[in-house]
């Protein structure tokens, strides 16, 4: 590296806050993607900064989504919740947080989740999956096809 | 229950049940009727299962009903490489029914949500097959003369038996105490036992049940596989401890009765078939009347 560089005012890449709309914290690293496609993020028009394999001292490594202009509604927001347990979000308005919000588990899952059984029709033939959850501490999903149940070992997101 | 489907048996309401077992007795009296005159209705069967399409096409030619459809995959456009979902959405606009039997656990409710006629399940792979679980009750509640606090022993493989697990789970719903008599191979699986813990029914659980079937109401046959062992020495073992031989029944109660979803390979002795108290052919030809309640009853006829 040149001497000369680093003299040089150092360039600083920050991602700035938000005017209005959400902060999605504490996603996993290796899950961000996830969240992203789950909250359909990579369909809209609206400005969206992540950081990401930012240090983080409960989930190793964390990711960090800012979302300007737009507020989930619990029900699409709680779908993150099995790639994002730990996520929590902060509500902007006019640069200050008014409200702070967790996820959890919901009742019914549409997609997202894969059946772990191979005999399962969701496995054969183009078919949305849907679970009914029977445990939420220890993620467990029913498919309402083969009714067969899906644990948190064995969950593998779509 | 008009235009509902039929794909597992909680499905149904306790109360649906019992109006679908209350029809399977008017059949039973007067089976042959034209209440499906003029009703086409297909029979899928993705896999051969020669004793239930014969029982559903009896039921429907009994009733007037025309047939159409297919006893397996090859003699179908399956294989040349069609989804179910368009062979549903095909055969949808050709009948007012469907009766369907397939390997793949899911592909009826799948079904039932592609076509806007009823479906009626005929067994998806080892999931569900819920008018064998109602022809059960109905040959239970028929020979016992009610449902209530019965004492059911269920023999065999417990672990795989789809016909088993479904009627449990249905039993339960009437307050029943359940022996289950199985090697330790083939136990009830926790999930099923777990059930029963949470609603506060009894069960038993047994690897031998010759001193102990004085007490049954219903003793449930079902047939031990080679082919569910890994060691082939493990099923050398056991192969006799669960066979049903006449000799066995001598202390068993009056209104005992043996059932078995057929086919019997050798697990119940055939010097049984003479005892009254062996009731699996009887058993076989409620399953007429109960899918003509049935057929009847998600068609709106009755």
């Amino acid at each position: 590296m040149r001497k000369g560089r680093i003299m040089k005012e150092p360039k600083q890449l920050s991602v700035s806050a938000i005017q209005n709309g959400t902060v999605i914290d504490h996603v996993p690293a290796n899950t961000l993607f996830k969240v992203i496609q789950i909250l359909g993020l990579d369909h809209i028009d609206n400005q969206i900064t992540f950081g990401t394999n930012l240090e983080s001292k409960k989930l190793g490594r964390k990711a960090i989504i800012k979302i300007s202009g737009i507020y989930f509604e619990d029900e699409d927001i709680n779908r993150i919740a099995l790639v994002a347990p730990e996520a929590k979000l902060n509500i902007i308005k006019d640069y200050e947080v008014v409200e702070k919000r967790v996820v959890e588990v919901p009742d019914s899952i549409t997609g997202i989740a894969k059946c772990m059984n191979p005999k399962c029709i969701t496995n054969f033939e183009s078919v949305t999956t849907k679970f009914k959850v029977v445990s939420k501490k220890n993620v467990a999903l029913k498919c309402l096809y083969c009714e067969k149940i899906t644990t948190q070992e064995n969950l593998q997101i779509i | 229950m008009k235009n509902r489907s039929l794909v597992s048996i909680d499905d149904f309401s306790t109360q649906e049940i019992i109006k679908i077992l209350d029809l399977s007795e008017e059949f039973e009296k007067e089976p042959t009727r034209k209440l499906l005159e003029g009703k086409v209705i297909a029979t899928l069967f993705f896999e051969p299962s020669t004793r239930t399409r014969l029982s559903f096409e009896s039921a429907i030619s009994r009733l007037g009903g025309k047939i159409v459809g297919f006893s397996d995959a090859s003699s179908s456009s399956v294989s040349k490489g069609e989804t179910l979902n368009d062979t549903i959405k095909t055969v949808n606009n050709y009948c007012d029914l469907i009766v369907m039997r397939h390997p793949i656990e899911g592909s009826a409710r799948f079904a039932s949500e592609i076509a806007t006629v009823p479906v009626i399940n005929a067994g998806d792979g080892a999931n569900q097959h819920p008018t064998q679980t109602l022809l059960d009750l109905y040959s239970i509640r028929k020979t016992q003369g009610t449902l209530d606090n019965l004492n059911i022993f269920m023999v065999g493989d417990l672990k795989y038996g789809r016909t088993v697990h479904s009627l449990m789970m249905a039993m339960a719903r009437w307050n029943t105490t359940f022996n289950f008599i199985s090697p330790v191979e083939l136990r009830m699986p926790d999930e099923y036992k777990l059930y029963l813990d949470n609603i506060g029914l009894k069960y038993y659980e047994h690897t031998d049940f010759t001193d102990i079937i004085s007490k049954a109401d219903i003793i449930y046959m079902t047939r031990v596989q080679r082919e569910r062992f890994s060691d082939p020495i493990e099923y050398e073992k056991v192969k006799n401890v669960y066979v049903l031989r006449n000799t066995m029944l001598k202390n068993t109660k009056p209104n005992m009765r043996i059932l078995h979803p057929l086919p019997r390979v050798n697990e119940i002795h055939t010097d049984v078939d003479k005892n009254p108290k062996a009731y699996y052919f009887e058993q076989a030809l409620n399953g007429v009347y109960t899918r003509q309640a049935i057929l009847c009853s998600l068609l709106g006829i009755k």
